[in-house]
């Protein structure tokens, strides 16, 4: 399990998972949201505000994953549904079990506008050697997610680094 | 409009943020979970955080140590604020009974080549003497009374700062 898999490394740099979110920007979960955090920018309580400031209701930038997260359950729907399908696909592939995200970098564009439909496209950028942490031992790696709006411009470019790993014997932090 | 926001003249590097402190509860991590629409177990489930993540409780999730951050930000600059890339480094998670502080400083502030104004920021989360993620944030703040960064978009906008 040292070497990285041939299948992963021809995953890197490939776009994969170009998909549209389920649903549109929609101002519950903009007060949802605001609200877990107590966040009382008039941005997103005030449609005068909004309007005179950003020509309009906005989402607080840092929702953009929110707007491509899959719903719990859904009619037809067989198997769990995830966001992020690439960093479960490097957990099966990999046999790491168990994954923490460590890093978060978001880069943000053109913001995201009550009723817009989001579409996201899914990168890996690196997989480490294996590595042991206070959690256990296994590898880390980088995935970027990119996010436009359905004029094709782009509204964010999220980059994650998730540790993927087997528990050590020892178990808690 | 009256916005009550900074202006890139107010803002002196090494300035200090106003400390923000927040008592965590298990209704803080979940709230923070539903609202970012993340169903995983490990941010409701005691149990499933213990037995699979080997942590001592459920914990705050990404997306919500974002937004947290966020509203630490704008909290200070006004809503004219916009935040232009952030990016934080989660060393260790915070649970419920936990207080988290979050102390931030100005580490940076220019005029890009299009005329917008920019902070770089420099922010800790800490729990206790422990500090579980360190954030940097580049942030776009008016230069003037009459400025607003949100009416840049395309080539006036930079937050990568290749400008």
């Amino acid at each position: 399990m040292s070497e990285l898999p041939s299948e992963i490394e021809s995953w890197i740099g490939q776009r994969k998972y170009e998909e549209w979110g389920e649903f549109d920007v929609e101002r519950g979960y903009i007060f949802s949201s605001c609200s877990s955090v107590q966040n009382a920018n008039p941005l997103f309580w005030d449609e005068k505000a909004a309007l005179e400031i950003a020509d309009g209701l906005i989402a607080p930038p840092t929702m953009i994953s929110v707007w491509f997260r899959p719903h719990f359950w859904s009619p037809g729907r067989t198997e769990e549904a995830v966001a992020l399908q690439l960093h479960f696909d490097l957990k099966k592939v990999l046999q790491l079990p168990e994954a923490v995200m460590t890093d978060n970098t978001i880069t943000f564009y053109e913001p995201v506008r009550v009723g817009d439909r989001l579409k996201t496209t899914q990168i890996l950028r690196s997989v480490s050697d294996l590595k042991t942490t206070k959690l256990g031992t296994g590898r880390f790696w980088i995935l970027e997610v990119e996010a436009e709006n359905a004029k094709g411009e782009l509204c964010a470019v999220e980059s994650y680094t998730g540790f993927g790993y087997n528990r050590s014997s020892d178990g808690n932090e | 409009m009256e916005t009550n926001s900074l202006t890139l003249d107010e803002i002196e590097i090494g300035q200090e943020l106003p400390e923000l402190s927040i008592d965590v509860t298990p209704s803080t991590v979940v709230l923070g979970a539903l609202a970012t629409r993340d169903w995983r177990p490990m941010h409701h489930d005691k149990d499933f955080a213990q037995d699979r993540n080997g942590t001592r409780h459920i914990f705050i999730n990404t997306p919500h140590n974002a937004a947290y951050f966020e509203r630490y930000i704008t909290d200070w600059t006004g809503p004219l604020g916009r935040l232009g890339k952030i990016q934080f480094k989660m060393s260790d998670s915070v649970f419920p009974g936990d207080t988290m502080v979050f102390h931030g400083k100005v580490e940076g502030k220019n005029i890009d080549g299009t005329g917008c104004g920019w902070v770089d920021l420099v922010i800790r989360l800490t729990v206790g003497e422990k500090t579980p993620t360190r954030c940097n944030a580049r942030v776009a703040i008016p230069t003037g009374t009459s400025d607003n960064p949100w009416k840049r978009k395309g080539s006036s906008w930079h937050p990568n700062g290749d400008a």
